[in-house]
């Protein structure tokens, strides 16, 4: 008989632990559904207002600047369609590269400045050796080219 | 007692079985070796660097199977547990029962391999997003379905109990894979998928797909001898049981 | 083959920690789990003989003990 009483308490504590983990999991599962917001979406006052959220994008090309004290770093993430300044001091991940896609944890500053405390590095799928990399951005470069030729013509053509 | 139940196909019966699987298991042993040695020799020797990631992208080889394993094995778990649920075949509920502690060790892997991989990628260990949060979740439910069934004595109704479990968790499965469309998480999109052509070169794709093999060759094997230990255990006052005892006992022990 | 060097296989481009790391667990895990089963299994056999033994021991006792005396039950 005792025993049986000890095995009870030990599944009902053993549940009530389970239970209580799979609260909290899926409490932390529901509210990083959204994991980012991308600044179309902070733009058009999706994000929390007050409180820390994260915004995931593409670092622009060319955005990454370092300012005056020589720590803090700015650069401007983009969805293609809004812009967002981040600044953010602390250590970037090796993924971290102008051009590719990032998450900033943080506030967003009254003068629209996003504060990161923490920036992560968002890779894509694609698995490739560096030479079919290069090949495939070169051909989207001449892909590139080529419709800025084409359309060049048309305009004089037009004209 | 064994005698009076009907049997369904000829080896869903332990006693059937249990030779069946103790001749098998070596064959999935030796598969296992040769597609993991092959698996490994091309992902780790082989294959070329990552144009993103350099070198850093092998995890690859041990994170995907573990986590393609983490799931499979599940689905077959939860399968085996309403075969038993629906028509009581014995042997149904001791299969569950061998590939939950596998599943759990793959899903801990997927995990483990995953923070080991996040870290020098994203900058994190872990981050609470929707596939790793659906991960963590379904160690959590291999787990509990562990601890469920050691909880109660009777086999039967721990069988019961655990493949209700079983059956209500099999949703996360779903999520997990298709988490990474249905949210936006750090985590990125499926390399690997039935609806469009691989984004991955050849060699890294034969490395992945050989390793995931072994995996699955490795998980049949010890899956079959953890049921032959399970079958010994839960059937040890039956005939069959008793008569492979005898042929154990008798020559050893003369008398 | 893909690598120069043996110490450049071991860097694995600076990652060598990480990607070790996965490889080392993901090892251990993989021949411990089938050592403590076939541990397991070995132990319950030899658990089940010795029950088997004793109980046909056992058996044999019985058998003797009402040979010996018939006349009564």
């Amino acid at each position: 008989m005792k025993t049986r009483h000890k095995r009870i308490a030990l599944i009902v504590g053993g549940l009530a632990v389970l239970g209580l983990v799979v609260a909290l999991v899926l409490n932390a599962f529901q509210s990083n559904l959204v994991f980012f917001f991308s600044p179309t979406q902070v733009a058009a006052g999706e994000a929390p207002k007050g409180k820390p959220f994260r915004i995931g994008g593409m670092v622009r090309e060319g955005s990454i600047k370092r300012e005056a004290d020589g720590v803090t770093l700015r650069f401007v993430m983009t969805d293609t369609e809004k812009d967002m300044t981040v600044a953010y001091t602390g250590i970037l991940p090796d993924l971290f590269r102008e051009g590719k896609g990032a998450v900033a944890q943080g506030k967003l500053g009254e003068d629209g400045v996003f504060i990161a405390s923490e920036v992560l590095a968002k890779h894509d799928e694609n698995y490739m050796p560096p030479e079919a990399a290069k090949a495939v951005g070169d051909a989207h470069e001449r892909a590139a080219a080529n419709k800025a030729a084409i359309e060049a013509t048309a305009k004089t053509i037009k004209q | 007692m064994s005698n009076k139940q009907i049997n369904w196909f000829k080896f869903a019966s332990p006693q059937a079985f249990y030779p069946l699987a103790g001749r098998m298991i070596p064959w999935f042993w030796g598969l296992a070796a040769v597609f993991g040695i092959a698996g490994l020799y091309i992902g780790f020797l082989v294959a070329p660097t990552d144009a993103q990631q350099g070198e850093g992208y092998r995890i690859i080889f041990l994170h995907v199977p573990a986590s393609w394993m983490s799931m499979f094995i599940y689905l077959v778990m939860a399968f085996w547990a309403g075969l038993g649920l629906a028509f009581n075949f014995r042997l149904s509920g001791m299969m569950a029962s061998a590939l939950a502690p596998t599943g759990a060790l793959f899903a801990f892997l997927s995990l483990w391999t995953g923070a080991l991989w996040g870290k020098p990628m994203w900058g994190a260990w872990w981050v609470w997003d929707a596939r790793l949060t659906s991960e963590l979740i379904l160690l959590f439910l291999y787990v509990g379905f562990i601890a469920l069934q050691s909880a109660i004595d009777d086999p039967r109704r721990a069988d019961k109990a655990g493949a209700i479990l079983a059956l209500v968790g099999v949703v996360n499965v779903p999520i997990i894979y298709f988490s990474v469309k249905w949210w936006n998480t750090l985590h990125q999109g499926s390399s690997v998928s039935l609806t469009k052509s691989p984004s991955m070169a050849m060699t890294m794709l034969w490395g992945m797909l050989l390793c995931a093999l072994a995996c699955w060759m490795y998980a049949i094997a010890v899956a079959l001898m953890r049921v032959r230990t399970i079958m010994l255990e839960r059937e040890r006052h039956t005939d069959w049981v008793r008569a492979e005892l005898r042929e154990l006992c008798e020559p050893a022990g003369g008398e | 083959m893909y690598w120069n060097s043996f110490s450049e296989f071991l860097a694995m481009g600076s990652h060598g920690l990480y990607v070790w790391g996965s490889v080392g667990v993901m090892t251990v895990a993989m021949i411990l789990e089938p050592v403590l089963l076939i541990k397991g299994q070995k132990e319950l056999i030899s658990r089940l003989k010795r029950q088997f033994r004793a109980e046909r021991s056992e058996q044999r006792v019985g058998r003797n003990a009402d040979r010996a005396t018939p006349s009564q039950g």
